[in-house]
């Protein structure tokens, strides 16, 4: 017994049709604007650890360290997510939205406890960031030994 | 008790609403229905130590007044129906706990509330019960960390995606007496259409609530002219156009001005509700609020009260399934 | 002008993002991860240093730039000890931030309450 007029795939034509799509214009402007801004402090944090005399390989880690807390911190106050509706990718992007995406869950899941819930979900958004990146950065190292070891 | 074609109970005892309350959230009660509610949440958490056990002491208040407005103790009701979103629907059986009362847990997401009144009605109708409290309850922060983000991760709505209400609400049915009476009940059939987007809640269960509607005017040989009123829970305003279209294409007459929706009332288009709200609280607080008391006050003598849930599970969206939907209805009119 | 660079390249990596969110149904998630890798990978075939070296924290900044520190390392590694440096590389040159983030993740659930949103 079938009373739909509709079959699955002209209704998810009508449901494409019926949906309003995201204002296009309004969402690029402003993950331009934030993500411009965030990447703008971390370009002034970097002169401020070259005053500080920080070396090559030490001056991007004390950047990150910074921007990773301002993103934490601002996760805690409640602020994190207002930036991040208004500006989407533009501060989920930047190292500052990976740093939400840690506190957020540790936050959120207080209640489950110190090791189930805090320690658990700290990693539910962001370790498979970490797992895919770490595990293609092996790759890519693997595969120039490879080719090295050809060159040679 | 007697039936009527192959989904529809017509209550030959019709049982009554002998009182009913809703509780909304700040946000529900900044909307255009504020002035309905019996009371609006100052504290969303409820002085509670968790959202969870916010949402389950929202439920215990709403049981509580509704009992007190009827003037009975939780004692003297034969048994409470209802559920929440919560996995084991956790905050209605906690409340059922402090109640105290025989119960009846139930799950049809967003439609649980008009499935509590469609089989309370039955079991008062058919004599097992004198009296039975429906109840339907969901909360912004206990819906969203268990379906979607964290809520201090910053992510971005698309249009479609509804807001889950925070809100409550609660029918005390009885065998007999003063009050609305609920005449018939429809059940629903569990309709899939294949939309796997778990932000677009309302078009997933715009097909299940066509055919629900579809089958009780078929089964009851009503038209929408038979009702002053055809009430859907948690469409949204996206899934209401999409419903209009449905019933367009089936030919099934709708007038424009008779289809209210639940979600598509609670917020104004300004707070940022998107497609509206949703959540077993939606039409739970916003029948019991707007509706019933429309009914009671004369303006409405016959409505169809329709509530729709989405059958989906955090699992089952990861496991890419589509969105399975199901909707009940229930005539209410004037006692 | 190096801030000028930073904001501009910065905004645009962001804007790429912006797009997947609003065209695709991708979650936030697979997008974070698409970023990391295409930032590995990028920077495995040559692409993404000439950017940093232009852009400075607007390439490195967007977690394309945590892909580039991944692989950077992994290479450095490989040339300091060898295959085994592929498994050291990657993880020493981010190690800072990863601890930033658990060490003060970890404190902001000692510090805050969850927040009802509005």
């Amino acid at each position: 017994m079938s009373r739909q007029p509709y079959t699955a795939a002209r209704y998810r034509q009508l449901v494409a049709d019926v949906t309003p799509s995201s204002r296009m214009l309004r969402g690029y402007v402003r993950a331009f604007w934030v993500g411009g801004a965030i990447c703008t402090l971390g370009q002034f944090i970097s002169l401020w650890a070259e005053k500080l005399n920080l070396g090559e390989i030490t001056n991007p880690m004390f950047t990150t360290s910074v921007l990773i807390f301002l993103g934490t911190t601002l996760t805690g106050l409640g602020v994190y997510d207002r930036i991040g509706k208004y500006a989407g990718a533009g501060s989920a992007i930047p190292v500052t939205g990976f740093a939400n995406s840690v506190a957020a869950p540790a936050i959120e899941f207080q209640r489950e406890g110190a090791v189930t819930g805090v320690g658990a979900r700290l990693f539910t958004l962001a370790g498979p960031v970490l797992a895919y990146g770490i595990a293609s950065s092996v790759l890519v190292g693997v595969i120039y030994w490879i080719v090295r070891g050809w060159l040679l | 008790m007697s039936r009527m074609g192959r989904q529809t109970f017509i209550y030959d005892n019709p049982p009554v609403i002998a009182a009913h309350r809703s509780v909304a959230g700040r946000k529900e009660g900044e909307g255009p229905l504020a002035d309905w509610f019996d009371a609006i949440l100052e504290d969303d958490l409820l002085g509670q130590k968790s959202w969870e056990l916010a949402e389950s002491e929202m439920v215990r208040r709403t049981a509580r007044d509704t009992l007190d407005a009827a003037g009975l103790s939780a004692g003297s009701v034969d048994a409470l129906l209802g559920g929440d979103l919560n996995n084991q629907i956790i905050a209605t059986s906690f409340a059922a706990k402090k109640l105290g009362m025989p119960f009846i847990g139930l799950y049809g997401a967003c439609s649980t509330f008009v499935e509590a009144l469609a089989l309370g009605a039955a079991l008062i109708s058919a004599g097992n019960l004198d009296s039975a409290l429906c109840c339907a309850s969901s909360h912004f922060c206990t819906a969203e960390r268990q379906f979607r983000f964290p809520l201090e991760l910053g992510t971005q709505r698309p249009p479609q995606a509804s807001w889950t209400a925070t809100a409550c609400g609660c029918a005390l049915l009885r065998s007999g007496g003063e009050g609305i009476r609920i005449t018939s009940g429809t059940l629903g059939r569990v309709i899939d259409l294949n939309i796997s987007d778990a932000n677009h809640m309302g078009a997933a269960m715009a097909p299940a609530v066509f055919d629900t509607l579809a089958a009780h005017m078929e089964d009851t040989r009503r038209t929408a002219d038979d009702y002053d009123l055809i009430v859907t829970g948690d469409l949204g305003w996206i899934g209401r156009d999409l419903l209009m279209e449905l019933c367009h294409g089936a030919g099934l007459t709708m007038p424009e001005d008779k289809l209210v929706d639940c979600g598509a009332s609670l917020y104004y288009r300004e707070q940022d509700a998107h497609a509206g709200g949703s959540g077993c609280g939606c039409v739970a607080s916003v029948s019991c609020a707007w509706i019933m008391k429309r009914i009671e006050n004369g303006e409405l003598n016959r409505v169809l009260l329709s509530g729709s849930g989405a059958m989906l599970s955090p699992t089952s969206s990861q496991q890419g399934q589509t969105i399975p939907g199901i909707a009940y209805a229930v005539a209410l009119e004037r006692g | 002008m190096p801030f000028i660079r930073a904001f501009v390249v910065g905004g645009l990596i962001c804007c790429v993002g912006q797009a997947l969110i609003m065209n695709t149904k991708l979650t936030n998630a697979r997008i974070l991860v698409i970023f990391v890798v295409s930032g590995v990978l990028l920077t495995a075939v040559g692409l993404y240093k000439p950017l940093v070296d232009f852009a400075g924290a607007g390439a490195t900044v967007p977690l394309t730039g945590f892909g580039y520190s991944l692989a950077m390392g992994a290479i450095e590694g490989v040339n300091r000890y060898g295959l085994i440096g592929a498994f050291v590389g990657g993880v020493t040159r981010t190690a800072a931030g990863i601890t930033a983030a658990v060490v003060f993740g970890l404190i902001n659930a000692l510090l805050f309450k969850p927040h009802m949103k509005t």
